[in-house]
């Protein structure tokens, strides 16, 4: 340690430019790790988020998987033009005993003997489409779009609930520790301990018979609050655990030592420095969260325990299309497809998401879901 | 290597240490936890540091040196015994309580990988405690955090800049903006230098000396490498299984240990001559 050159090293940072390169040895070699550094831009610089967004641009797999995710939404969106402008009925209206006019001759929506009318693509101008739904003579096409909004509603709004109720419940014990962890971990456990399915049905049922009374909020028993709210809650505790886990990890980090050191209050130490260190979790789980939300809800509608008739979601259509399986598949393998097509774009785009976001992190959304995943393609 | 040293007497003791125990329960247990045993990581030190003088505190790994800093400035809450600083008692304090006194300690951590969070800015890294403290924002706090990368070697453009941008001295330099962010008196250095370069512990070791200097802090400096810490500091004290063994003037400790420790450790240092080398060891009294 010849201690002259160390002095020069120190003093000689004070001036930027052109200055800092006359000091002496010392700090040469940290001046040269920040030039290499700078070289070394295009491919490190910026933030953890541009260089996610940069590896997830290269994986095409996962932006051709989001945007048949998006098509979808955006045509279950358009539902009501759809049915307004082509079709010209709506989700729930029957057809029994009418008669569509295709090329001159004359067919039945629903034969006498019960079986609904085959696929018209556009032969009958749009209308039944897909065909019509068994012996109610409903167009097809319009509930499978219809239905597309309740199960991606559900699917959503349900990763929503689950979310905001995991990061609350994982924070608060993670942080926390303690008699708060031993609290929240055991209520995570009991609902844990029952399988999902079995749990969703017993839920659903209840609610279905009586509706949901909280408060000044009442919800209906065929409202589809009920089954996106089951769901929520249901698959909360396969979030917040791997959150709770991460933020124990991240609680013995030094930086978190460090915020204490400053005088930082818990709010801003689960805000500031723990809650952007979870983010990229939290983004993966509740893309997956969406797909596996979409498959509970298809059991449980086809269990009769989710959507309620005569609103249709892709569940209570396979579950209504079940009744004619043989004389008319096409009935069951329609909204199959289509809950098939969905979950594998999500989950497709949000394991592209993962490995962009955290390439090292092996976090897996792996919920005890094994009936719901037979059920998404009952072919 | 600095004058340090003459301003040791001038002040009165700023931090004064009494007895502090950090005992770490070993609990077991099927449904209720009991307590089975203990570690026992510090028991019972007492030292005082003096207005800008650099106190160095050097053991082994395990020695209960961290554990010692943490529970002075309340980052782990002590067993027991007194910690007092400028005369006032601090142990025991809550954490709202000891929000004032933040900005008077401030600690240098060991690996300067995990220190500083991932995910934020460097410029609101050092920055930060200014807004917890309410001191600036806006456009004085980046100011203030302009001077202050400057003043440690890096630059005002790294403001923006992610930690993984940086190398491990660089990345350290970003750790001693931050502790120096208010100005603090006391600054406790958890081993600044150990995870680090032998070419960069130099300067970084050089740079805390001119802050120093500039700024009357005083050090509470630990390492397990009495070399590095006979070089910066004013006076030692050796800390052996959560004890302190041996205290004293740096060159009196290092040349003329009295407690059998100490005399282990100053032959631990690696000599280049290796006839040098022989002579220390068998002089300590060890072999091997």
């Amino acid at each position: 340690m010849p201690p002259e050159s160390e002095k020069q090293g120190t003093e000689a940072p004070i001036p930027t430019g052109t200055g800092a390169l006359d000091a002496g040895l010392g700090i040469e070699s940290d001046g040269a790790r920040v030039v290499e550094a700078e070289a070394g831009d295009g491919r490190q610089a910026g933030g953890p988020w541009r260089i996610a967004g940069r590896r997830l641009r290269r994986n095409k797999v996962a932006l051709f998987s989001l945007a048949i995710f998006f098509l979808i939404v955006i045509c279950c969106l358009l539902a009501p033009v759809w049915a307004n402008h082509v079709a010209d009925t709506g989700p729930n209206t029957t057809h029994t005993l009418e008669k569509l006019h295709v090329n001159g001759e004359v067919r039945e929506v629903v034969e006498p003997s019960g079986k609904a009318i085959g696929p018209q693509w556009f032969e009958a101008g749009g209308k039944f489409f897909l065909g019509a739904d068994g012996h109610l003579g409903r167009d097809e096409m319009v509930r499978l779009l219809y239905g597309g909004r309740s199960s991606l509603f559900i699917g959503i709004v349900a990763a929503l609930i689950t979310t905001l109720l995991a990061v609350t419940l994982g924070l608060l014990s993670g942080y926390y520790g303690g008699l708060t962890d031993t609290f929240i971990s055991r209520i995570m456990d009991v609902i844990w301990s029952f399988p999902v399915v079995l749990l969703g049905i017993a839920l659903g049922i209840a609610l279905a018979v009586g509706g949901l009374k909280l408060g000044p909020i009442h919800l209906k028993s065929s409202s589809l609050w009920i089954p996106t709210l089951i769901i929520g809650v249901v698959y909360t505790p396969y979030m917040a655990r791997p959150l709770r886990g991460e933020i124990l990890a991240l609680r013995e980090k030094e930086f978190i030592e460090a915020a204490v050191a400053q005088g930082a209050s818990d709010r801003r130490i689960m805000f500031i420095e723990l809650l952007p260190n979870l983010l990229s979790t939290i983004i993966v789980f509740f893309t997956l969260n969406i797909a596996n939300n979409m498959l509970l809800e298809a059991t449980l509608s086809y269990l009769g325990a989710g959507v309620q008739p005569p609103s249709s979601s892709w569940g209570t259509m396979i579950s209504e299309g079940f009744d004619a399986l043989y004389s008319q598949p096409i009935l069951t393998i329609i909204p199959g497809t289509a809950i098939l097509l969905t979950v594998l774009s999500v989950n497709v785009f949000g394991d592209g998401l993962r490995d962009a976001l955290d390439p090292k992190s092996k976090v897996r959304f792996e919920a005890r879901a094994g009936t719901a995943a037979e059920m998404d393609n009952p072919v | 290597m600095s004058d340090v040293g003459s301003t040791s007497t001038a002040g009165g003791p700023l931090l004064e240490v009494t007895d502090l125990v950090k005992h770490f329960p070993i609990k077991s247990g099927l449904l209720i936890d009991r307590e089975v045993d203990q570690v026992r990581a510090v028991d019972g030190i007492s030292f005082s540091v003096n207005k800008g003088e650099t106190l160095g505190l050097v053991g082994e790994s395990g020695s209960g040196k961290s554990t010692a800093c943490r529970a002075v400035l309340q980052l782990l809450k002590p067993t027991s015994g007194s910690v007092k600083f400028e005369g006032q008692e601090i142990a025991g304090l809550s954490r709202r309580e000891l929000r004032p006194l933040r900005r008077e300690m401030q600690m240098i951590f060991q690996d300067p990988y995990a220190s500083l969070n991932p995910r934020k800015r460097v410029g609101q890294i050092v920055g930060d405690q200014l807004k917890i403290q309410k001191v600036a924002s806006g456009k004085a706090l980046r100011t203030r955090v302009e001077e202050l990368l400057e003043r440690v070697g890096l630059s005002p453009e790294h403001y923006n800049r992610f930690p993984h941008e940086f190398s491990g001295g660089q990345r350290q330099r970003i750790g001693i903006a931050r502790a120096l962010a208010l100005g603090p008196k006391l600054v406790f250095c958890d081993e600044p230098v150990s995870a680090l370069d032998v070419s960069i512990q130099a300067q970084i070791v050089n740079l805390l000396d001119d802050l120093q200097d500039e700024m009357g802090l005083t050090y509470v400096f630990v390492a397990h490498d009495i070399g590095v810490v006979r070089h910066i500091s004013d006076r030692i004290a050796v800390m052996n299984h959560g004890k302190i063994v041996e205290t004293g003037e740096a060159d009196q400790v290092c040349e003329h240990p009295r407690d059998a420790y100490t005399k282990k450790l100053l032959a631990a240092v690696p000599i280049p001559d290796p006839r040098e080398s022989r002579a220390r060891r068998e002089r300590a009294g060890t072999t091997g």
